[in-house]
């Protein structure tokens, strides 16, 4: 067996060891459905209010079911990321994983894996449900819709990275950062509202989240503008750059987690 | 030919000197244990040699590769266990050693599970939950996924801590037989005096993250002129007497 193929074998063993995890727990799959599509559906019927109400909503009344759709993509994105560490970390297996062949990048890499099944499993029944529920398919957005999943999956990956860091370095006290850090960016990100709406000192900020380039497209499709190329475009070079960063910033305190002999001695 | 080679090797945390400046080698097919006190820097040492701690400084060569630059191509030759480092505790017992086979590239897995339930008389519990085991068939486990690999060298932190005398005694058993098949070598962290005379050729005495002795346990045990490698190491530990004065 060559490099490659080990290397592939050992992240998929990764993969198996977490898919074994849901497999073995129907609640956890529930959970992960449970809350997209709960979200979903309040925002559906207030979006249905609000369409009989405001001329602005009413000309595209999925706007605000496709944003939380959207949003929830990215915020399982992180999720599935941290919660894969996070379980390494309840279960007091990061020292067996250290000293297995398993490198540190083929960890990130069956971490991001399994956030893309997680996404998948939890976001795909909401999108699903609001079919009959609000006769809103999120599907009609067409190929533009993969462009968007992948680039919010990318920041949502990229900010898990950056909690499961925080995470190996100051340990499970800081576990709640993989629920809550991802909604300091909300604001920001344009979830709901175009960017200019924000106050023009906070927009530089916006622009510099690849989110923002994601709803800001969105919205111009569903509002019959059209795909924005630029916008994609700058989504994907921004979330290259923050990938990029978060996945040298776990190598790195993976790195001094060796150095301070943490991975020995990780748990509550 | 030395399956571990320590040169000089110190490890500071912070203003604190784990362990300080120490050299040793260990042959290969040889069991060799780590003795001292708590706090002495035996696991500290066990996990510089497999590369889970970076030295401050020196060197450690593990089966003729250096453990700084070239550590992956050396671990799918070793193997670990640690009563203190657990296995996914929701996985059952089958799926923590298909999981651990992957990772560690095991041909015909199902086979060596298999031939592992055997020998470790894990048949009435593989298809629990690890979590739901007695500390014995831990211990079990735990040893089935550090062999999985059929390593060539075995590294245990305190391997029998917790276990009845009837399970630590089958234990010693096992690794003592798994040295005689293999050549395998093994190096052990224990406080269990009686285990380390029955099992070891070669025993490092560390106190305070030093070497302060070493020898077979005969060996020692004629020098500091006792019956027993537990009066040896209590000597040492309360400075009873210098190996020095026990040689004269």
């Amino acid at each position: 067996m060559n490099a490659l193929s080990l290397s592939f074998r050992r992240i998929a063993a990764m993969c198996l060891r977490h898919l074994y995890i849901l497999k073995g727990s129907w609640p956890r799959l529930l959970e992960m459905a449970y809350w997209p599509a709960i979200n979903m559906v309040v925002w559906g019927f207030t979006s249905q209010f609000f369409a009989s109400n405001s001329s602005w909503v009413a000309q595209a009344a999925g706007i605000l079911i496709g944003a939380v759709i959207l949003w929830d993509v990215m915020f399982r994105g992180n999720l599935g990321v941290a919660l894969c560490f996070l379980e390494e970390m309840w279960s007091r297996n990061l020292g067996h994983l250290a000293v297995s062949p398993l490198r540190p990048w083929e960890l990130v890499a069956s971490m991001l894996c399994m956030s893309l099944i997680r996404t998948v499993i939890g976001v795909l029944p909401a999108a699903l449900l609001a079919i009959p529920l609000y006769h809103y398919s999120i599907f009609d957005l067409g190929l533009p819709l993969l462009a968007f999943w992948a680039s919010l999956m990318i920041s949502g990956w990229a900010i898990g990275l950056g909690v499961s860091a925080l995470v190996l370095r100051f340990g499970l006290g800081a576990e709640s950062l993989a629920w809550v850090l991802i909604f300091a960016i909300a604001p920001l990100a344009g979830i709901y509202y175009p960017i200019a709406t924000l106050p023009g000192w906070l927009q530089p900020l916006a622009w510099a989240l690849p989110p923002a380039h994601v709803f800001e497209g969105m919205r111009s499709v569903m509002l019959g503008h059209g795909f924005r190329g630029d916008l994609l475009a700058s989504a994907l070079a921004l979330n290259a750059l923050y990938l990029a960063g978060g996945v040298a910033v776990f190598l790195r305190v993976w790195h001094g987690a060796r150095m301070r002999g943490a991975l020995l001695n990780v748990g509550e | 030919m030395s399956a571990i080679q320590v040169r000089s090797v110190s490890k500071a945390f912070g203003s604190v000197l784990a362990v300080d400046d120490i050299s040793f080698s260990v042959a290969t097919g040889s069991t060799t244990a780590l003795l001292g006190g708590n706090g002495a820097g035996k696991t500290t040492t066990l996990s510089m040699v497999l590369g889970l701690l970076i030295p401050s400084s020196g060197a450690v060569t593990v089966l003729g590769e250096d453990m700084a630059r070239h550590r992956y191509r050396v671990l799918p030759r070793l193997n670990f266990s640690s009563p203190y480092v657990e296995l996914p505790l929701r996985l059952t017992v089958r799926q923590n050693l298909t999981v651990y086979g992957h990772l560690y590239g095991v041909d015909d897995l199902k086979g060596r599970i298999a031939q592992l339930s055997e020998e470790l008389e894990l048949a009435d519990f593989i298809d629990r939950p690890a979590g739901k085991l007695s500390a014995g068939q831990k211990t079990r486990v735990g040893l089935a996924k550090a062999l999985l690999n059929q390593p060539e060298l075995l590294l245990l932190d305190e391997p029998t801590a917790s276990l009845d005398p009837d399970t630590a005694d089958w234990v010693r058993g096992y690794f003592q037989d798994y040295r005689a098949r293999t050549g395998a070598t093994i190096v052990l962290a224990s406080h269990n005096m009686t285990e380390v005379e029955r099992m070891c050729d070669h025993v490092l005495i560390m106190k305070q993250g030093r070497i302060v002795d070493q020898g077979s346990p005969t060996d020692l045990i004629g020098r500091f002129g006792r019956d027993t490698l537990e009066e040896v190491f209590l000597d040492i530990a309360r400075n009873r007497r210098h190996p020095a004065e026990a040689v004269s």
